[in-house]
């Protein structure tokens, strides 16, 4: 496959979020404002492309380091390996975030350690990075990481348009709108993904039949 | 803020419930919840790894990472407190691995001290170690009762108060779920919504159902 379709294939295609259903958690609990979803986004992008490159470039070393033998013994604590990887970048987008958006920082709370358990990262790692080069993996980090972040602006974009009536804290509808709160409430996104999901399986339907 | 323990219980259980409204564990409770038997087995197994994982991270963020009296430097080597090096920001990784580890050990553990446990919980556990329950469970705790200051015994129990009634809560609502959806499986959905779209909107349902117990005075 060419790097950009390494790239493409992450925003629709095998979008993490609608299509292979994973990284639910953060979607669903930091989409109550565009504002947050664009900050979660970044923030796992900068996770999923750091790590993407780490371990390829870790498992092209060992490869040309290791005898066969040593190889086969780190295979078995490939996913531990991963896992420290992964933490230590969180670690730094922890700290950077308290230090320069605190206002994000705290509106996203418990969420951004949280990025460790996100299992869209660990799937990439596990299921690309540590069989293709650094480039593809590269790509494929940023590929993942754009799908996911635009996944969380479209649910975002119907939870604050509906639920406060504004985008990116621009009223829209005017002053006379009486907001649906239930939208910005958990229940709203649990109502929201349910129906983009429906409705992509719709368009899926009729693109075949057509 | 300080909590009572029933106050505590009835808030993790039923107004913050951990999946209807804090979000947390959405993966086993969207992919467990098919049938009845694996949502009690996965929900025990979560209840069970959620309380030990509280009591172990809590403690080495007691002992080893807060610059505290409590601190080993301060307690074993003698180091003044002032001096003692902020390990604070370690948490996210030192938590992560301790999990991990935990449930292994966990795993180990019971297949050798009681094989019919082994046998209900058995398959669940290596689910658990990337489930965000468990880490976020132990990263609230932190964050609401150790850097609110309260007293050392009361930060720990309401931790483990805290642990223990958020996993019953998941175990109740993935029970609920498993029984709508085993109901769900003859109902005349649309074609577009069967499967994964039709439970997001069930869950977005008894959200809603959960929401009133917001309403609830516990204080």
């Amino acid at each position: 496959m060419s790097l950009s379709a390494e790239f493409i294939k992450g925003i629709y295609k095998e979008n993490p979020v609608f299509r292979l259903a994973l990284g639910l958690c953060p979607t669903l609990a930091v989409s109550t404002s565009i504002s947050n979803a664009i900050g979660m986004g970044a923030a796992t992008t900068f996770v999923l492309v750091s790590s993407n490159t780490i371990v390829s470039v870790l498992i092209f070393i060992l490869a040309k380091v290791l005898s066969e033998e040593g190889q086969k013994s780190v295979n078995k604590i490939r996913i531990p390996m991963f896992i420290v990887v992964i933490a230590s970048f969180v670690t730094i987008v922890e700290m950077v975030m308290s230090a320069y958006f605190p206002a994000l920082s705290e509106s996203l709370g418990i969420f951004i350690p949280l990025i460790v358990v996100n299992c869209i990262i660990l799937g990439r790692a596990e299921g690309f990075a540590s069989k293709n080069s650094i480039l593809p993996s590269i790509m494929d980090g940023i590929g993942m990481g754009i799908g996911f972040t635009l996944a969380l602006i479209a649910i975002a974009f119907l939870r604050e348009l509906l639920g406060s009536g504004a985008i990116l804290g621009a009223n829209i509808f005017g002053a006379d709108y009486k907001p649906v709160l239930l939208m910005i409430l958990p229940p709203g996104a649990f109502l929201v993904i349910g129906i983009y999901l429906g409705a992509l399986n719709w368009l899926d339907s009729r693109k075949k039949h057509s | 803020m300080e909590y009572g323990i029933f106050q505590l219980i009835i808030l993790s259980i039923f107004i913050n419930n951990f999946v209807l409204s804090r979000f947390l564990g959405l993966c086993p409770y969207m992919g467990v919840s098919k049938q009845l038997d694996s949502a009690i087995g996965m929900g025990m197994a979560v209840t069970f790894v959620m309380t030990i994982a509280s009591m172990v991270t809590w403690l080495l963020y007691n002992f080893f990472l807060a610059p505290t009296f409590q601190s080993v430097f301060y307690l074993v080597f003698n180091v003044p407190v002032q001096n003692i090096p902020d390990l604070t920001f370690l948490r996210t990784i030192v938590f992560i691995l301790v999990i991990a580890s935990l449930v292994q050990f966990i795993e180990m553990y019971i297949q050798k001290a009681s094989p019919t446990l082994y046998k209900a919980l058995g398959i669940y556990l290596p689910l658990i170690t990337t489930n965000c329950a468990i880490l976020g469970v132990a990263v609230l705790n932190i964050d609401m009762f150790f850097k609110a200051g309260l007293p050392l015994h009361n930060s720990f129990i309401n931790t483990l108060v805290q642990a223990f009634a958020s996993g019953i809560g998941f175990t109740l609502v993935l029970v609920l779920m498993a029984g709508i959806r085993e109901k769900l499986e003859l109902a005349n959905v649309p074609k577009p919504f069967r499967g994964l779209p039709i439970a997001f909107i069930v869950a977005g349902l008894m959200s809603i159902a959960f929401l009133g117990f917001a309403g609830m005075n516990v204080e």
